[in-house]
């Protein structure tokens, strides 16, 4: 790959071919080709449309809760005795976590094309249960495909997406985890393209995916920046979130894309540790390639097979990212860290302990990488770190690792 | 260039006024010696062209039976270059068989489609059908391809319109594949009243010979397709007999080479070739 050049505005992309930079694209079957071609119109028409917006904006602020707090962590900061810690409460969402957001977006355009028929692939769950959650709002039927790995794992949340009249479907295949819930969901498709609308939950895949879920989760770095601005007079020096396919991050980072004077930085999931090559960080530990649609960094071997991620974190726990995160990480605008699984557990007790939040797993890994940030930022800085999502659902997942039992 | 060889067989088989019989198999499924002597035994038992799949990991577009033979294929230790050797060793005695290799972008992205596309050229490849790399994506992949004289052969599927159509076969050389079903290889079953239509569009939209693949199982289906098509193709069908040969503990040679024949007796009696 060439060594791309700076552009003069961040937020101009992708192309409308779906590019970013050399990344994205859209490497999907000829089966699908129409239907991706579709989409990317019919998203484009309902984005120019201010009724489609206008009803977006009326279900995220009665449903989804919206706007969700831009709170001063004043204990965390204390603790940490740096730069001042802003928490995006992200977890204060319905359902739990920022995925609801893209949901909502997606299930009213699914709406707008006709589709009767909803499917979803989901790691931890959040996305499935939040994709579960709006199909039982608008009554439409939902199947939800997850690794069986995942399954095992994330019980509490699987029967969660049975209560809400989902069928969750565990994939056995390969690896048995988010990747192979996707080839699952992605195959689902391939038959079942006149009625089916697939609610991809993170910002990657085919174009226009990796686009529209940013713009729909654009709405959580939108108000960031007025609720900074109002808190503090300024703009922060730094934000931070998880990133696993990247949609939180990438829907904090985006409204700041051309604040170069904002670091903008992600946290990939370094599983036992990047060195024993059980990880799940695709930026740091992997490289360039093409799956699920897309042109981005990968786990891979020599031969090009896709090898498996390994995270404590369900919701990290894939061997790709986001494309608009690959290009920003080699244009250099944003910064990509990694946390192991031993550091986000340190993170989440700490985290619990001091602020009486609970943090998703996925969203601890950002934690774990907060206190040196903070003291980058040093004191008189100000740093947003995005809480992705409540912990609840990781309580028998941290007890295991605690060596309790529940 | 090597893309002779796909026109000289189907131009000879036109002269026969017969459909091409297609042999869709795994490379290094079950293991590499096997599939060789497979791979050796198709043009005997009938098989005109060759489709050789290339594992990969992660195949969206198929049913359960070719993701375990790629699951099967990569745990013996195939690989794309692996792959290539087959085609060399193959080669070393027969010359005219056409052999395409099927599979997905990743392993051809990271070799380097130039690099690759000139050793699967002195290899004896002929072909390549990439699943995930449709037309908005091929020009780098095409474009590497044909300086070596290697077809890009496109998909069709029911999904094209006839506008989408005339963009799938822009530039193509070979031959068309059509998709007969919406959905992964091997589960649903395609049915010829509905390819007819559709594989008289694709050949005059490209001039060019249409292959059939995807849900033809049986000897009966593939005579039946083979009476509409160009080129009937089955791959499933024959990857599970893979399978069954192992559980009742025969030869996995001799049952995929027997099987072969009869889809290709099939076809071959069909008798009606290219109704244009």
């Amino acid at each position: 790959m060439n060594v791309p050049a700076k552009p003069n505005d961040y937020s101009a992309y992708p192309t409308p071919e779906g590019r970013f930079g050399d990344f994205g694209g859209r490497y999907v079957p000829e089966t699908l080709m129409p239907l991706v071609l579709e989409l990317d119109a019919a998203y484009a028409a309902a984005k120019a449309d201010p009724s489609f917006q206008a009803e977006l904006d009326g279900f995220l602020s009665h449903y989804v809760g919206r706007p969700s707090p831009l709170y001063f962590a004043e204990r965390l900061t204390e603790y940490f005795g740096a730069a001042k810690i802003y928490l995006k409460r992200e977890e204060l969402n319905h359902t739990g976590s920022h995925k609801i957001n893209n949901c909502m977006g997606q299930i009213l355009l699914a709406r707008r094309m006709g589709k009767t028929r909803i499917i979803a692939e989901t790691g931890a769950g959040q996305h499935g249960v939040a994709t579960a959650t709006v199909c039982a709002r608008f009554g439409l039927p939902c199947v939800v495909y997850m690794g069986a790995v995942d399954v095992e794992r994330q019980k509490p949340n699987v029967f969660r997406m049975n209560l809400l009249g989902a069928e969750v479907v565990p994939v056995t295949s390969g690896s048995a985890t988010l990747k192979d819930a996707m080839n699952e969901a992605l195959r689902d498709w391939v038959t079942n393209v006149h009625d089916t609308y697939y609610l991809i939950g993170t910002a990657a895949g085919m174009h226009p995916y990796p686009m529209m879920v940013r713009d729909l989760q654009a709405v959580i770095g939108r108000e960031v920046r007025e609720q900074v601005m109002a808190a503090e007079g300024r703009l922060p020096d730094a934000i931070m979130a998880c990133v696993g396919g990247g949609s939180n991050a990438i829907g904090v980072f985006h409204p700041f894309l051309n604040d170069e004077g904002v670091r903008l930085i992600g946290v990939e999931a370094a599983g036992d540790g990047l060195e024993t090559g059980r990880h799940a960080a695709a930026i740091n530990g992997g490289r360039p390639g093409v799956l699920h649609g897309n042109m981005t960094y990968l786990l891979q071997n020599d031969d090009g097979q896709i090898t498996e991620a390994h995270s404590i974190s369900a919701g990290l726990d894939y061997p790709g990212i986001g494309p608009e995160h690959s290009w920003l990480h080699d244009v250099g605008r944003a910064e990509y860290l990694s946390a192991t699984d031993t550091e986000s557990l340190d993170a989440f007790k700490l985290f619990a302990e001091l602020e009486g939040i609970l943090p998703a797993i996925e969203s601890a890994h950002a934690i774990a990488r907060l206190g040196e940030v903070a003291r980058q930022v040093g004191k008189g800085g100000v740093l947003v770190l995005n809480l992705s999502g409540r912990g609840d659902k990781d309580v028998a997942t941290v007890a295991a690792h605690l060596g309790r039992t529940i | 260039m090597t893309t002779a060889r796909i026109d000289a067989r189907f131009a000879a088989l036109k002269a026969e006024g017969r459909a091409a019989f297609v042999a869709y198999v795994m490379a290094g499924d079950p293991d590499r010696e096997t599939a060789l002597k497979i791979l050796k035994g198709l043009p005997a038992a009938g098989a005109d062209l060759i489709e050789l799949g290339f594992p990969f990991s992660d195949p969206m577009a198929e049913g359960p039976p070719i993701q375990r033979a790629a699951q099967r294929a990569l745990a013996a230790g195939m690989t794309t270059r692996g792959t290539l050797d087959l085609v060399r060793a193959f080669r070393e005695s027969d010359q005219a068989t056409p052999i395409i290799l099927m599979g997905y972008t990743n392993p051809l992205f990271v070799w380097g489609y130039e690099a690759f596309a000139r050793d699967a050229a002195a290899a004896g490849v002929d072909g390549l059908i990439v699943v995930d790399t449709p037309p908005e994506e091929a020009a780098p992949l095409a474009a590497a391809l044909d300086v070596n004289g290697l077809s890009l052969i496109r998909l069709a599927t029911p999904t094209s319109d006839d506008r989408r159509l005339a963009t799938i076969v822009r530039g193509t050389t070979g031959f068309v594949y059509y998709v007969a079903v919406t959905g992964v290889t091997g589960v649903k079953e395609a049915v010829a009243d509905d390819v007819a239509p559709a594989v008289a569009r694709v050949r005059k939209a490209s001039g060019l010979p249409v292959a059939v693949g995807f849900g033809i199982r049986t000897p009966e289906r593939a005579a039946a397709i083979a009476r509409v098509a160009d080129a009937a193709v089955v791959g499933s069908a024959l990857v599970d007999e893979i399978v069954a040969a192992k559980v009742v503990n025969e030869d996995v040679t001799a049952r995929v080479l027997s099987k072969v024949e009869s889809l290709a007796k099939a076809v071959r009696s069909a008798r009606l070739g290219r109704a244009v």
